[in-house]
């Protein structure tokens, strides 16, 4: 006896079990491997999936979001398509990226943080991309965009909206 | 001949993977030629990225800068096809000197020594280059009360900022007695800033494996954690290749050459927490703790990793350890001044002409690494200051630019030696504006565990945020001094007890700027927003309509050949007119 709704479970929690199997090793100290797995799986922190975490490990769901919402890396939200990651390290920010920032929430016309309600971007800031040498710098998927002015980051996104729409 | 692409992540990210793509279409359409490819790390001038080497039969080395496609194609056809170097591209060669050459003039490389030279995902390369030889001599010639003995008489500080003698802090780790021990490598590189442990790591990762191997000989642990940085993707890819190859080797797992002495080594990736680089927030994150630090007594050498006696070095600290062991403690304290020994790895950023990853010998003056090494301000504009240290650092302004870069030295100037990075700042930053933006980061950091910290912060950066936007009053300054003083006083770790620093040294060294946002209303520096005012001079417009086409708010109005006005209530400030302006018309006050 099968439903379709129960197929359609079993496959959602398909990667779930298979990061269990492999990365949980019965201690405490695998949980925020565990956690990255999960979030690269399903790109967030489903409440389901932390909840199933839980009854799997005998971790407390409440520890389990104490140590998901400490740590920046953990989205507990859904993003868009492609996540623009702007840097806001010291040499960044001597170089002006708090301008380039400005001018992106102006064009997408969402907060930082915020995804656009197309869910094609969503907007974060982060601490340090590392390649200073190139500040101000954006990474949009893999991909990398330096020396910045606001003015190139608004082309940068008008021009992948272009090809967005061309395919 | 051999094409050698550096791609560490600067490399990467300046376009490195295409023009590796490049190369190999064009070794590929030439099969007739004998031409080899090669990958290294970091080679230091991240300036001018992407960076190619050509190594031709001979062995001389010609390395181009700035390269793109149509580059890559120029210098295949002419230097590896034709054998004639495209000069105009050239910033160093074994064969003649170029002005890049001072960029390496007054540097000394220990840690940096195989960076950008070997292929870091090659172990034949790096054991060509000496490595694992300390590890060896370590094993076979010497006790680890030896060892620990030499690593003292380096006079080796621990890299990651705080400076704590490297050999004493693995005798205190040594002393317990237990069965079970761990030696951890701290690779939370978190200093917005600084990225000299990513590139060490991704450019010489066995560096740092052999640095973690002797130091857990010389400690008694058999096993060792790498606290990597999971924003540093290529780092932690290229150590579990290391990882595999010196387990291939046998320089890692059971009797590891013969010696009977085991050693495993696992990566931990961090999960975005500034404070993790803390040694006991490090050890609970490790254990799937949220990253808090925790009250010392009992420190990590008593009770650490899963309450065993650990150690924790940082990257730059471990890669400095083969070195030491292989050429002794004296080659090494042959280099430094009288109390700190060895050399540094800066992070060169900001508004520098040449920034890049430099390794000086401690004791040289500031101004030879910005201006000799630095070669000054990337804008030609007069220098200001030099922020070292980062969230826990200070700014050291131009007047003491002949301070030598020494733990000591550092220290009285209200900096610190720090991670190493170096932010230099030319005179269009404003200092309270960079007190702010520290104080932001360290205020979004704080885990929120001692109130001085989690409030403090919060009340300094209110006071920061309202003199920027021109509210500040005049008591301001003094209620920014006490709270820095009792937020230092009252937090349990290294980011609460160092947080106020950045206020502070800008407060002695530019105390008249915070007077002229408050008193004034003005920001000299012409960055706070809420402060200027962009203009356009009615004499010197000719009404050419750029800037009015490029206002992203559309708040320039004129005809044609008619001066333009900036409508002041829609303008955002972000001195896109005053950039695009040709006739240097628009001015900003």
């Amino acid at each position: 006896m099968s439903c379709n709704n129960c197929q359609g479970e079993s496959k959602y929690f398909e990667a779930f079990e298979r990061i269990m199997a492999e990365h949980y090793h019965g201690s405490e100290s695998d949980l925020i491997p565990i956690l990255q797995k999960l979030q690269g799986a399903y790109g967030y922190l489903p409440k389901d999936i932390i909840t199933r975490l839980s009854e799997r490990t005998g971790i407390f769901s409440t520890q389990i979001m104490g140590v998901a919402t400490f740590y920046s890396q953990f989205r507990l939200q859904p993003t868009g398509e492609k996540t623009i990651k702007i840097c806001f390290g010291t040499a960044c920010h001597v170089n002006g990226a708090e301008k380039v920032a400005d001018a992106l929430c102006d064009e997408l016309k969402i907060e930082m943080g915020g995804t656009t309600p197309d869910n094609k971007f969503t907007l974060e800031s982060v601490a340090c991309l590392g390649c200073c040498s190139l500040a101000p710098v954006m990474m949009i998927g893999d991909e990398t965009y330096g020396r910045l002015t606001p003015d190139k980051a608004r082309k940068i996104i008008r021009e992948l909206y272009a090809k967005g729409d061309q395919a | 001949m051999k094409i050698i692409i550096g791609l560490g992540s600067c490399g990467i990210a300046a376009g490195g993977l295409k023009v590796k793509e490049e190369f190999l279409r064009l070794v590929q359409g030439n099969p007739g030629a004998d031409v080899t490819m090669a990958e290294t790390g970091c080679m230091g001038m991240c300036y001018k990225e992407v960076m190619v080497e050509i190594v031709d039969n001979d062995g001389n080395s010609t390395i181009y800068g700035e390269v793109n496609e149509d580059r890559a194609r120029q210098i295949f056809e002419s230097h590896v096809l034709a054998g004639k170097p495209v000069t105009e591209f050239i910033v160093r060669s074994s064969t003649q000197e170029t002005e890049h050459d001072s960029f390496f003039a007054k540097q000394e490389r220990i840690v940096l020594a195989r960076c950008g030279h070997i292929d870091p995902e090659s172990i034949d390369e790096a054991l060509q280059w000496d490595a694992y030889k300390g590890l060896e001599k370590a094993l076979k010639e010497m006790t680890p009360d030896e060892v620990i003995e030499e690593v003292l008489k380096s006079g080796l500080k621990g890299r990651g900022g705080a400076g704590f003698p490297t050999g004493q802090k693995w005798k205190f780790a040594r002393a317990p007695q237990s069965e079970k021990k761990y030696i951890i490598c701290n690779a939370d590189e978190g200093d917005p800033g600084a990225f000299m442990d990513r590139s060490v790591l991704e450019g010489d990762p066995h560096a740092v494996l052999e640095g973690l191997l002797i130091g857990g000989y010389a400690i008694g642990a058999d096993e060792g954690y790498i606290y990597c940085r999971a924003e540093y993707p290529i780092a932690i890819k290229r150590l579990n290749i290391a990882i595999e190859q010196a387990k291939a080797r046998g320089f890692l797992g059971n009797n590891i050459l013969g010696t009977g002495f085991n050693f495993n080594i696992k990566i931990t990736e961090g999960a975005g927490a500034f404070v993790c680089g803390e040694e006991t927030a490090l050890i609970a994150s490790i254990e799937g703790q949220r990253g808090m630090p925790r009250m010392r007594p009992p420190f990590p050498a008593n009770k650490g990793l899963f309450s065993k006696p650990s150690n924790i070095n940082n990257v730059e600290t471990l890669a400095n350890i083969g070195w030491i062991i292989r050429n002794g403690a004296d080659a090494f304290a042959s280099f430094g001044t009288a109390k700190s020994k060895g050399t540094k790895v800066f992070a060169l950023a900001g508004k520098i002409a040449r920034g890049g990853l430099v390794e000086v010998p401690i004791g040289i003056p500031l101004k030879d690494i910005i201006f000799d090494i630095g070669g000054g301000t990337a804008s030609g504009k007069a220098f200001k200051a030099v922020q070292m240290g980062g969230p826990s650092g200070g700014c050291i302004p131009a007047s003491l630019i002949d301070t030598t870069v020494d733990y000591e030295e550092l220290n009285a100037t209200g900096a610190i030696m720090g991670s190493g990075g170096m932010i230099v700042m030319d005179e269009d930053n404003c200092m309270v504006d960079i007190a702010r933006y520290f104080l932001n980061f360290t205020q979004s950091e704080s885990c929120g565990k001692c109130t001085y910290c989690k409030i403090g912060t919060k009340r300094m950066l209110e006071i920061l945020t309202r003199i920027t936007e021109g509210n500040g009053a005049e008591e301001d300054i003094n209620k920014l001094l006490e709270l820095a003083e009792q937020i230092k006083k009252n937090s349990l770790c290294g980011l609460g007890q160092t947080a106020p620093n950045p206020v502070l040294t800008t407060l002695r060294y530019f105390r008249d700027e915070y007077e002229a946002h408050i008193r004034d209303k003005k920001c000299p520096a012409k960055q706070c927003k809420a402060l200027i005012k962009f203009t356009i001079n009615q004499d010197k417009c000719v009404g050419c309509t750029l800037c009015a086409k490029n206002c992203p708010v559309k708040c320039i109005s004129g005809a044609v050949k008619t001066p333009h006005t900036i409508d002041q209530s829609i303008c955002t400030k972000c001195g896109t007119c005053k950039a695009v302006c040709k006739f240097g018309a628009v001015s900003v006050d």
